[in-house]
């Protein structure tokens, strides 16, 4: 499962034959276990790496950090689901360190992810401060280089 | 005047390889299955380290024997790896390349006419490397129907009195074959008893697949004091152009090929050695990520192959595939130079590595998978044109 779910990562869209073949298994066996694997939740979903410079290069992200009062029951884990469940929210972690969560939004103005800050997340009781940080230019995104390959040069033969 | 050569450099034939890929260069878009290197670009980690070495402004030689850190790197990275402990004072060399630790080692081992004892089909450069150091190559042949295993029985023929040295490669450059230990136990045996030195070339022995581990002739009982345990950083961590190689041996071995390696290399380039550290030290999880990638091109070449109607087994280490090609009535020769110019697709004849390797050729998957997937197409074209009958996998 660990190779298959490798392969799956690097590339969702891998034909199931190509699959077949590099693990060695009968084509039926790789879409069972896709199956299962999907049936399962350990799959929760597919999705597209975007190069933002090149589509709506105007989007904005902002990585946020999010103060927050546990609560006695619960912990930190209902604020956070209250937090991550805004459209704007694309990821939202709990972190260790000097805050607590780490809150990724994508709008499509600054004055929208100001709104978001001012009039959602600020709001909440149990949050103590934010600090938002406006991301400028992407390196390396899951995984996937944005702004410099690696194109080594090889000898066609040696 | 006429340069006169020497007559045992003279009698040495072209590397056919070389030969075979003089013809490669004159084409354009060419996919080659012939190259015997990682695809990968050298871990970033191990190249970052090479360029903090080289901001601190280490640049110098080092010592012969190289970095003492690297050195003590080394024997612990055998002392896990292989099970055998070397001290790094004095039992550890570190070569430009495993190719330099084995021409130092026959050199340092073999009188004119000694006999050094190799399993074929191999690596280009033993016989060469032998007779260069004025010994006499005596080959074994191993068989595809065998797994290309190396049989003691076939070694226990070979033995003379002149019978100084015997030769391993396992994981085997070209055929992929690794050892089952009760037969490497047999010839351990054999080594001992005709007081043998084994010259043991590991430098696959990471890529093992099918979870496979890797056992060394050197961790056997009786065999430390007998065996110069070669190894290297260009398979498992994709850094063939560093040149960095090593040789792991009792001290008096290690003395004596440091002699020779000190009048004529010095010392391997520190920037490479630098690199190695971190390679040793740090790099394992990328060269484990590298293996899995192999193994999985390994399974879609072999199930591809024996698809198209070339009989291939699944190797269980290095990086090869080696076909056997006979089917299409050629040679080895013949099929690797009409496939290259029928289809453009670059493999390397099996006779390269010695008559035995007649009937079947080399394919490195050292390649990304976009290449394999394209020189499948086009075996497939070959051979399918040669009225090779397609056996697609039941499965």
């Amino acid at each position: 499962m660990e190779a298959l779910i490798q392969l799956l990562q690097q590339n969702a869209l891998i034909p199931r034959d190509e699959a077949a073949r590099l693990l060695d298994l009968p084509l039926e066996e790789v879409n069972a276990r896709i199956a299962q694997l999907e049936k399962d939740g350990v799959i929760i979903g597919y999705q597209t790496v975007i190069n933002r410079e090149k589509w709506n290069p105007d989007t904005v992200t902002a990585i946020i950090e999010v103060k927050i009062t546990p609560e006695r029951d619960g912990g930190f884990d209902r604020i956070a689901q209250r937090i991550a469940k805004f459209d704007e929210v694309k990821s939202c972690y709990l972190v260790s360190g000097g805050y607590d969560l780490l809150v990724l939004v994508e709008a499509r103005t600054l004055r929208e992810v100001a709104a978001f800050v001012a009039e959602k997340l600020s709001t909440i009781g149990a949050v103590q401060s934010t600090g938002t940080h406006f991301r400028l230019k992407t390196y390396k995104e899951n995984g996937v280089f944005h702004h410099f390959e690696s194109a080594p040069e090889r000898l066609a033969v040696s | 005047m006429s340069v006169r050569i020497a007559d045992h450099v003279k009698e040495i034939p072209r590397s056919g390889i070389r030969d075979f890929f003089e013809v490669v260069q004159t084409m354009a878009d060419v996919v080659s299955l012939g190259i015997g290197e990682p695809d990968f670009v050298t871990p970033w980690n191990i190249r970052e380290a090479a360029i903090y070495s080289l901001e601190k402004g280490r640049t110098g030689y080092t010592s012969n024997l190289g970095l003492p850190r690297l050195r003590r790197a080394i024997a612990n990275y055998v002392d896990e790896f292989f099970g055998v402990r070397y001290d790094a004072n004095g039992e550890v060399l570190v070569s430009v390349g495993v190719s330099e630790a084995i021409d130092l080692a026959l050199r340092a081992l073999l009188n004119p006419g000694d006999e050094v004892i190799y399993h074929e089909p191999c690596y280009v450069s033993y016989s060469p490397s032998i007779a260069l150091a004025h010994g006499v190559p005596v080959a074994v042949e191993t068989r595809g129907e065998d797994g290309f295993v190396l049989r003691a029985a076939e070694i226990a023929k070979k033995i003379t009195p002149r019978t100084k040295v015997l030769m391993l490669n396992f994981p085997t450059n070209p055929t992929g074959a690794t050892m089952p230990v009760e037969e490497l136990e047999k010839i351990a045996a054999i080594a001992r008893k005709h007081d043998l030195i084994v010259l043991t070339d590991e430098i696959y022995s990471e890529l093992t697949y099918d979870g496979a581990s890797h056992s060394s002739i050197a961790a056997m009982p009786g065999m430390r004091e007998r065996t110069v345990l070669l190894h290297g950083l260009s398979k498992a961590f994709a850094m063939t152009g560093w040149r960095i190689g090593f040789a792991c041996a009792p001290n008096e071995l290690i003395e004596a090929m440091m002699k020779i390696h000190q009048y004529s290399i010095l010392c391997a380039s520190i920037m490479g050695q630098e690199a190695a550290i971190e390679a040793l030290e740090r790099g394992s999880s990328s060269m484990l990520e590298m293996k899995r990638e192999y193994e999985l091109r390994r399974n879609y070449i072999t199930r591809s192959l024996n698809e198209i109607g070339l009989e291939c087994a699944k190797p269980k280490g290095a990086f090869y595939a080696f076909p056997k090609i006979s089917a299409t009535g050629l040679t080895s020769r013949e099929f690797s130079l009409r496939l290259l110019r029928e289809k453009r697709v670059a493999v390397v004849p099996g006779t390269a590595f010695g008559p035995s390797g007649e009937g079947h050729v080399r394919c490195s998957y050292a390649t990304g998978l976009e290449q394999i997937k394209i020189a499948m197409a086009r075996i497939s074209e070959f051979c399918a044109e040669r009225g090779i009958e397609q056996r697609p996998a039941a499965a």
